[in-house]
């Protein structure tokens, strides 16, 4: 008895039941995506999941096509984002935390509820589903991503390095561009990992908003994995998909978390 | 420098501040601020935290904008100029280096603005750091600097830029005392070789003292003196100035009549003119200047027994208690032990004798009806008057007649403890009350700077006077 109070008493011993979901929840359903891509409809060991991926177009040809999508709607987010931070964190135009919140309230609604109510609107004014409906969408669920991260570099930023450029004989413009814009390029970076990453994956937004018309790569998995015959050959594609994600947040992620800007 | 209004060549300034007074929403942190700096001068405004020093400095150099008052480098208004525009720099209190640049690009960020040509600029960036000692930092870091390096490269990103004036917010005050101490002679060599006004803030009397061609003494927004470190140090204007340079016995006294004083119930001579006869004053007498021997009634002018000894390094600090109840401290190479009985000598030139700046407190206040005024917000009792209600009047009350207490709501109005200033054998507090004027009260009570306090004064004690 003395020994399980002592046990249970031990500070380490805590992290039991977190230890025991993560393995639960996180790490065997990884360890299954990595064994049923590698095995076949009979449950044998194989490769042909991914030597499909790059020897059959469609679904490479979805991938770019996705990461195409992803690049331009962090694209948008970073051209409608930065100014939007800029103006937030800047006590001469805004002089309240309210309009931060403003910003950030679309957070706090569902994304699918957000993506429905952008297809109303659309059909409301009238205009076409499609590619544009999509791009629109995407931007609009992830800009809050985009301002939040970038909004709280620049917060940071120590006024006085902005009233000693000034003192150095920096206008306002070369404020901007010689020390404002350089030091808030690490939220941009987050932003970019928190819009461009989740944006490759997603597939209900669209799905709604293009009617179905444009599949990108998260719809091509769920499509792939819905059906048994074709399961493995989607658990191969969510493990390339995890792949990528994973090298390229290594390749921007030392720098981020330098700096520790936004979100993550 | 000096007092705009005794100016004797005024083609010699390089600025001048005339009455600047500055207002954050309801609280003014400025005074009718004037004073000049003479080209090529050290200049250093000094003064305790929040008595508007750095505010005058951020005003000079464009940051803020002075709520009245003018500004003029070399006789032209600067008021509306942007800080990019005006020909000074700036070294900042916490560096403010360019996290992003390293120890080259931040001092060669102004230059780099101007356009300047790259060999001419690389030859003056050079130079500032080596003026600075920082040559082969080139390449480093900003944030694997020292703080010491750091500011170093700070005033190298200043001076590089040769400005007319150089102005310095408490450079070294983050640095510890021996590198202060090593910055503070550098500072002195770079002003003399580079021949840059400089205007330095600080809080550090001593480091004023060593620094400047002229010192502003400031407390509350408002100038206390200006003068050389010599005429500071030896002819404070009052008390706040002799307690706030070095150490001193500041005491009550009587100006019997020209070079006869009255303190410490002693006739003393001195040398000071030109008070009324009678005249109540403060007069100050610097630790250094009283000596000290054993018990000697034959040569003696006060004598007292020794409470406290204690070695400084380079002199011995007493404390010596007269029988009459006054505490003198005393600076001497010799020491005695507590509980000698010594005798104690000061000359007439080390006696200082300053013009008191009031003898009572005087507050605006409004008859509300025959045993009530209005004061500080607050509703006292007087004495029956005949005064019409609604008249201003003016109270006063006697230093010695407010009595303070610990909780603010014990009292009838409240305020906080800004300013002690020990008298020998009670303290003379100035208290800010929370509706702005300030009250001095005298006490044998000790307490701390920044107490909040709240205040009661006896109807008897508050004389009601019409205004004129």
């Amino acid at each position: 008895m003395n020994k399980i109070i002592r046990y249970f008493s031990k500070r380490s011993s805590w992290s039991l039941p977190y230890f025991i979901f993560l393995l639960l929840f996180v790490v065997l359903p990884l360890l299954l995506i990595v064994l049923y891509a590698f095995r076949d409809n009979q449950g044998h060991f194989t490769v042909d999941n991914f030597v499909k991926f790059v020897t059959q177009k469609e679904a490479l040809n979805t991938f770019i096509y996705s990461v195409g999508i992803a690049m331009v709607t962090t694209i948008l987010c970073i051209l409608f984002g930065y100014p939007a931070a800029y103006i937030l964190s800047n006590s001469e135009f805004n002089k309240s935390k309210t309009t931060v919140l403003l910003f950030i309230l679309p957070m706090w609604v569902n994304f699918l509820i957000r993506t429905l109510a952008t297809v109303t609107l659309f059909d409301i004014t009238g205009l076409p589903l499609g590619q544009g409906a999509l791009m629109f969408g995407l931007a609009y669920d992830f800009l809050p991503f985009m301002i939040y991260p970038i909004y709280n570099t620049m917060m940071k930023i120590d006024k006085s390095l902005i009233e000693a450029a000034q003192d150095l004989g920096a206008s306002r413009a070369k404020v901007f561009t010689k020390v404002i814009f350089p030091l808030s390029l690490p939220g941009v970076l987050s932003g970019v990992l928190m819009v461009f990453l989740p944006t490759i994956s997603t597939f209900a937004i669209s799905e709604l908003l293009t009617m179905n018309d444009i599949q990108l790569f998260g719809s091509v998995i769920q499509t792939y994995i819905m059906q048994s015959d074709t399961m493995n050959y989607g658990a191969a594609l969510s493990l390339i998909m995890l792949l990528i994600i994973g090298i390229t947040s290594l390749f921007t992620g030392g720098d981020a978390e330098n700096e520790s800007p936004g979100l993550i | 420098m000096a007092l705009a209004e005794n100016k004797k060549e005024p083609e010699a300034h390089i600025i001048d501040v005339r009455h600047v007074s500055k207002w954050f929403g309801e609280k003014q942190v400025l005074n009718d601020v004037n004073l000049y700096v003479r080209k090529g001068e050290f200049v250093t405004i000094l003064g305790p935290s929040g008595c508007g020093k750095t505010t005058l400095l951020r005003i000079l150099a464009g940051f803020h904008m002075a709520t009245e008052g003018e500004i003029l480098l070399e006789g032209k208004d600067i008021a509306q100029t942007p800080p990019y525009k005006r020909p000074m720099n700036t070294v900042f209190q916490r560096y403010a280096l360019f996290p992003h640049l390293n120890v080259y690009d931040n001092v060669a960020f102004g230059l780099k603005l101007r356009k300047m040509d790259s060999k001419e600029m690389d030859a003056a960036v050079r130079k500032a750091l080596k003026m600075v000692g920082m040559t082969d930092y080139e390449e480093r870091d900003v944030n694997s600097l020292s703080g010491g390096q750091q500011q170093r490269v700070a005033i190298a990103r200043a001076i590089v830029n040769k400005p007319q004036v150089l102005l310095l917010d408490e450079p070294l005050a983050a640095l510890d005392l021996k590198m202060r101490k090593d910055m503070q002679l550098e500072l002195k060599d770079m002003h003399k070789t580079l021949g840059i006004t400089f205007i330095y803030v600080t809080h550090d009397q001593e480091e004023a003292l060593t620094l400047s061609d002229t010192i502003v003494v400031m407390n509350e927004g408002v100038i206390q003196q200006i003068g050389t470190p010599t005429d500071i140090y030896n002819e404070p204007k009052n008390c706040f100035v002799a307690d706030f340079i070095g150490e001193s016995n500041i005491l009550e006294g009587t100006m019997l009549k020209d070079c006869l004083v009255r303190f410490m119930d002693k006739e003393f001579n001195c040398v000071d003119t030109g008070f009324d006869e009678n005249e109540p004053v403060d007069v100050v007498l610097r630790p250094e200047d009283i000596y000290i021997m054993q018990r000697n009634e034959l040569a003696e002018q006060f004598h007292g027994i020794v409470q406290s000894c204690i070695f400084k390094g380079v002199h011995y600090e007493m404390i010596v208690l007269t029988p009459d109840g006054y505490e003198i401290m005393i600076q001497d190479y010799n020491s005695f032990e507590p509980g000698t009985d010594v005798s104690l000598i000061v000359k007439p030139a080390d006696i200082h004798v300053m013009k008191k700046e009031r003898l009572c407190n005087t507050i605006e206040a409004t008859v509300v009806d025959s045993d009530h005024i209005e004061m500080l917000g607050e509703k006292f009792q007087i004495l029956p008057t005949d005064i019409e209600p609604g008249t201003e009047v003016l109270a006063e009350v006697g230093f010695d007649k407010i009595d303070l207490t610990d909780y603010q709501e014990d009292g009838t109005a409240d305020g906080d403890v800004r300013l002690i200033i020990y008298k020998g054998n009670h303290y003379h507090l100035t208290i800010a009350t929370d509706e702005g004027p300030y009250l001095y009260v005298d006490t044998t009570d000790v307490w701390d700077d920044g107490d909040l306090v709240g205040i009661n004064i006896k109807p008897e004690d508050i004389r009601i006077k019409v205004k004129d």
